[in-house]
């Protein structure tokens, strides 16, 4: 989830924001190198408005004169999603993360209130669930993905709440209220808190190990951390896909007394006898909980499974688009190009990612209609404020390569718990995602 | 885009507390600033004796900027995790320090009036 949250603005901007506006001021102000509009008649449909479908078409109606642009999204709502943490944490309510979807979008540029049905790149076209056919001459495929919650034997939404003690925060800005209700009385009250991952690729892979790590902070802060079992189980070998950051994630949980597991995989619970049961190497395993967190697999949405977009021979369950790593154009189709969850790429379904798709697909789509090749390239780079506790996070950043990128080296360290962390994430992560959404930042 | 630019600080800014109220701030503290000028220019030079009440009330601007910072941002002095973290709250005590002053002076300096024995 956006838990990118993670969109340090740009890498090297936050500390600015933090207080160095003097230095601001000293770099003279304009934004530089914004060449002008490229004069165009081509017809660009984009997928999506949400946080990558939002931006891209802000930054395309900036940098283009004459496109005709379209972007499509059946959704009235937009969700800031990397506030749904902050919200299952009691710390902001459920309209923290809503708005309408419309308000992102520039003008002048054509807006359809409905869903893509069918995709037929071969045709260049797309059907949508009104009916209306969309011819066009480049896509940008930016639907995020669809969380499988049916996956999870016995689990349904309605489920959830403090009087079951299922918290399902992936879900909506309100279901991540109703999992702050549901954490709120099982810190009052004790029992066994169970948390963890699907095995599919995940949008904000921190998110739930944040939730651990709060719902341990508030037990404590209330008082009731002696009454309190806190379980995470983790789908692999490791709590974190970057070893270097699994090893502090593992030594926080030492720490702090939370049992960790490996290869657990949650397929199934049982709200009346409040159990749990998990795949794992050895077989199922089933236990007892009074507060369950559920994260179910995730996958792209049906449409873009059946376009012929998606990777033939990997995350073949999951359907995400064969995107080149770098340039996040498609492999086949070379005026189709990908942002955000729905790309087929070894990392980062966050914000931050998003924030760092955007300029390399505007850089290759506007070359290309003014007659040159794109140069930028996306290293992989994604980020993510892993707060351990209201107050303190830690602001890791990674690459394709497993590689710490840290935006501020030797003033925030990357794998330290820090007040400054937290501060990004708090407060000035919103506002540098409605600037990424409005093509700004 | 990703460049570090005055536009984008700007961008964020009035994300962050709205275009209107970000802008109002600003004008405050630009309008203050210019009293402050304002106040030197009439009358010629700095009076000690304001400067110095303006001093001693450095501390509660700084404390009440800690103070709202925290709260605003559901933090204790607790979670300051480095030397990062002393730093910024460092600097938000001086910021809140410093503008609470020169808010003091020019306070001052307009409801006494200009010195009638300088």
């Amino acid at each position: 989830m956006g838990d990118i949250d993670k969109l340090m603005a740009s890498r090297r901007g936050f500390l600015g924001l933090a207080g160095a506006g003097g230095a601001a001021l000293a770099l003279g102000g304009a934004r530089q190198g914004q060449a002008a509009p490229v004069r165009t008649n081509a017809r660009i449909l984009i997928l999506g408005a949400g946080a990558g479908g939002a931006a891209i078409a802000n930054r395309l109606s900036e940098r283009l004169d004459g496109a005709e642009i379209t972007v499509l999204d059946g959704r009235a709502q937009h969700w800031y999603q990397p506030g749904f943490t902050l919200i299952a944490a009691g710390l902001r309510g459920a309209d923290y993360a809503v708005s309408a979807t419309e308000r992102w979008l520039p003008r002048g540029i054509t807006f359809i209130s409905e869903y893509a049905a069918e995709l037929d790149p071969e045709a260049s076209r797309v059907t949508t669930t009104g009916g209306q056919r969309l011819d066009y001459d480049y896509l940008i495929v930016a639907t995020g993905l669809v969380l499988d919650w049916d996956a999870i034997e016995g689990f349904d939404l309605s489920m959830v709440g403090p009087e079951t003690g299922i918290s399902a925060h992936y879900a909506s800005p309100e279901m991540a209220e109703k999992s702050w209700h549901a954490l709120d009385r099982f810190t009052d009250e004790g029992g066994v808190g169970l948390f963890g991952r699907p095995a599919t690729e995940m949008k904000c892979a921190g998110a739930p190990v944040k939730i651990c790590f709060l719902a341990e902070d508030i037990a404590t802060t209330k008082g009731n951390r002696d009454r309190c079992e806190f379980v995470y189980n983790a789908q692999a070998q490791n709590l974190f896909g970057v070893p270097v950051i699994h090893h502090r994630v593992r030594q926080i949980m030492d720490e702090r007394d939370i049992t960790y597991r490996y290869e657990h995989v949650l397929r199934a619970i049982d709200p009346g006898a409040k159990t749990a049961t998990y795949a794992t190497p050895n077989g199922d395993v089933t236990d007892r909980w009074d507060f369950i967190n559920v994260v179910p697999p995730q996958r792209a949405p049906q449409v873009i499974r059946d376009s012929g977009l998606a990777w033939a021979d990997r995350w073949t369950d999951q359907g995400w688009i064969e995107v080149d790593t770098q340039t996040l154009r498609h492999a086949r189709y070379p005026n189709v190009f990908g942002i955000g969850d729905i790309n087929g790429v070894p990392k980062g379904k966050t914000a931050a990612s998003v924030k760092f798709h955007i300029p390399v697909v505007e850089d290759h789509l506007v070359a290309e209609i003014a007659g040159a090749e794109g140069t930028r390239l996306y290293d992989g780079y994604t980020s993510c404020p892993l707060i351990t506790r209201v107050g303190r996070a830690m602001l890791v950043e990674f690459d394709y390569q497993d590689n710490l990128t840290p935006s501020f080296p030797g003033l925030i360290a990357p794998l330290e718990e820090l007040w400054i962390s937290w501060l990004m994430k708090e407060v000035a992560l919103k506002a540098t995602y409605n600037a990424m959404l409005r093509g700004r930042a | 885009m990703e460049e570090f630019s005055l536009m984008t600080i700007l961008a964020v800014f009035e994300e962050m507390f709205g275009r209107g109220l970000f802008w109002a701030m600003v004008a405050l503290a630009v309008a203050i600033t210019l009293a402050w000028v304002y106040v030197l220019v009439r009358d010629r030079s700095l009076s000690m004796r304001k400067f110095l009440l303006a001093q001693l009330s450095m501390p509660v601007g700084g404390v009440a900027a800690v103070w709202f910072v925290l709260v605003m941002t559901n933090s204790s002095l607790r979670d300051l995790g480095g030397p990062i973290d002393g730093i910024v709250l460092l600097g938000v005590f001086a910021a809140g320090a410093v503008g609470f002053a020169i808010l003091v002076y020019v306070v001052q300096s307009l409801l006494r009036g200009r010195p009638a024995d300088s």
